[in-house]
């Protein structure tokens, strides 16, 4: 894999940002969008633009082949068994939210328990926050080793039999940890318990099966992955799927309309009231065919790469700390970290000036602030366009950032 | 490398603030506390006021955030002290004014507070310096429906 190469092929890339070529060090935000892809919404908007499942002209046509059959490319994705698991959403978010307010609500009572982590962005916090406030049940969590991971004996210490949801995600956003979701998933069944996965962070980088890892529910979102924003996926096992009911209601999702009573369409449509995301379908299909044509593994093997080039160039920064695992060992592409006497905002404008985009914040999730003891942090996020180069340029603006801001004190 | 456009951002009166901040601390007993947080960057202020006779006999203030952030506060404690309600007011919407980069009354003399000027060329981090303002006006909103 070349990532030069592939680095022509991201339009956005080749620009100045305050006088410097644009380093960008903020995938786990949002990627950027690949030709492929840009082109793939362009086309559908130029040519085939029509609703889909309705009417019998040939555009209407064009538009549901165009649909339907990004469905189908997401399902071999993360090798679902049918199109009927894969249900299209807004994103990540949506995607958790739909599984708290159709599966939880209906399943949970006072008594239960949910077990979430405390490296869970919020949108995999608050909606079992919210769950657990309306229907009684308890929201634990799993705690974390020194180094940020998850230890098997605490989540089998934490999860009982009257837990009913574990929600974890595959890949934290900020400590680039990869959790062992396939043997979390079997402790959560062995109590009964289904097994929840954010893969916002884990789709874009890793290869997923969910038949392996026999989760029950996975949700991430297109935006990170190289598709478009707007657009993401619930994937849910079809026998829990088919007892689910529908959050949203109204055109699109029925079978039958009487007037007091309805019927719902069959699997996934159930799921997806109204006009879809037809566009933003089709382009995170073709974020899938692009990612598929440089290989899954190449990238995440790529990335390791760059995560432990970056571990070493940036501990030679004095003053520097590095959240999460020393080793780039079960990392992906994420490094955090904060610079003494700097505050990581402050970090992030001064880089800003020299052309290098990071992220500075909470990064939504204040819980695992508060277990790092830092209000804010700094995250350099990879993907598959970055290089050894673009880490350089990040290690050389930190060392100048240290000095500018020794100087002016 | 040159940084030269960010030394419009980083003064230093700015830096002199942040590094020895001026009315840092909690205010005891029956003063005044507002507490305000910016949900998009983790940033947070305590602020502590007591008010006499109308005015501001005393301002302290905690936290955890960047340079413009505990600067600003560090500037606005020491501005709005002695100053009735309605001047201490009307100077946050001057600050305002300048954060946006509009034209604002300056028959006032800003001190230090014109420092901060720099920030209005940097519109991701105008919340970072009206953080601390915005926590004055609520409190001093507050101190009025309590009346
Ligand atoms: C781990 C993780 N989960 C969930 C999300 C939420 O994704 P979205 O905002 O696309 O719904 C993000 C994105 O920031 C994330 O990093």
């Amino acid at each position: 894999m070349n990532a030069k190469e592939i680095r022509e092929l991201f339009p956005i890339l080749n620009q100045e940002v305050n006088g410097h070529p644009l380093v960008y060090l903020d995938s786990g935000a949002t990627s950027q969008k690949p030709i492929q892809v840009i082109e793939a919404v362009q086309k559908y908007y130029h040519n085939d633009n029509s609703n889909v499942h309705r009417g019998v002209h040939t555009l209407g046509t064009r538009a549901t082949d165009g649909y339907e059959g990004a469905r189908e490319k997401v399902r071999k994705f993360i090798r679902a068994k049918s199109t009927e698991e894969i249900i299209f959403t807004r994103g990540t978010t949506t995607s958790i939210n739909k599984v708290a307010a159709s599966y939880a609500r209906a399943n949970l009572s006072e008594g239960d328990e949910i077990v979430i982590s405390y490296m869970e962005h919020h949108s995999n916090i608050i909606p079992w926050q919210q769950v657990a406030k309306e229907t009684g049940a308890t929201l634990k969590y799993l705690p974390l080793q020194e180094d940020g991971t998850i230890a098997l004996s605490d989540v089998s210490a934490t999860i009982t039999d009257q837990t009913k949801i574990v929600s974890v995600t595959l890949v934290s956003n900020v400590l680039g940890v990869i959790n062992p979701i396939k043997d979390i998933a079997k402790i959560a069944h062995q109590h009964g318990a289904v097994m929840v996965v954010d893969a916002a962070q884990g789709a874009p980088h890793l290869k997923i099966d969910v038949q392996d890892l026999d989760c029950d529910f996975l949700a991430f979102s297109g935006h990170k992955m190289c598709g478009p924003t707007g657009i993401g996926v619930l994937y849910g096992k079809k026998q829990l799927l088919e007892n689910m009911e529908p959050v949203e209601f109204g055109g699109e999702m029925i079978d039958f309309v009487g007037l007091y009573e309805s019927t719902w369409k069959e699997l996934p449509w159930k799921f997806e009231g109204g006009t879809p995301i037809i566009a933003g379908a089709i382009g995170l299909g073709a974020a899938i065919d692009f990612l598929e044509e440089i290989g899954l593994d190449q990238i995440e093997a790529h990335e390791h790469k760059l995560a432990a080039y970056a571990l070493e160039r940036l501990s030679e920064v004095e003053g520097m700390k590095i959240f999460g695992p020393k080793t780039a060992a079960n990392r992906a592409g994420i490094v955090t970290f904060n610079l003494d006497d700097v505050h990581p905002h402050d970090v992030a404008t001064v880089l800003d000036a020299e052309g290098i985009a990071i992220r500075a914040g909470h990064h939504c999730a204040q819980p695992l602030m508060k277990w790092l003891k830092q209000s804010a942090t700094a995250r350099a996020s990879f993907y598959l366009y970055n290089t050894e180069e673009d880490i350089d340029k990040l290690t050389t603006g930190l060392i100048k950032t240290k000095e500018y801001f020794s100087d002016v004190f | 490398m040159s940084f030269n456009n960010l030394d419009t951002l980083y003064r230093q009166v700015i830096m002199d603030h942040y590094k020895n901040p001026r009315n840092k601390g909690v205010l005891e007993d029956d003063s005044l506390t507002v507490n305000m947080n910016n949900p998009t960057c983790g940033d947070r202020i305590q602020l502590t006021l007591k008010l006499e006779d109308g005015k501001v006999a005393d301002a302290k203030f905690e936290g955890e955030g960047c340079s413009i952030s505990m600067s600003s506060a560090s500037m606005m404690t020491q501005a709005i002290k002695g100053k009735t309600k309605e001047e201490a007011v009307k100077l946050s919407h001057i600050f305002s004014d300048m954060m946006l980069g509009k034209d604002y009354d300056d028959d006032i003399d800003l001190g230090d507070i014109e420092a901060l000027q720099g920030v209005s060329q940097f519109p991701a981090r105008i919340k970072c310096a009206t953080l601390a303002w915005k926590a004055m006006e609520k409190g001093m909103n507050e101190e009025d429906t309590a009346k």
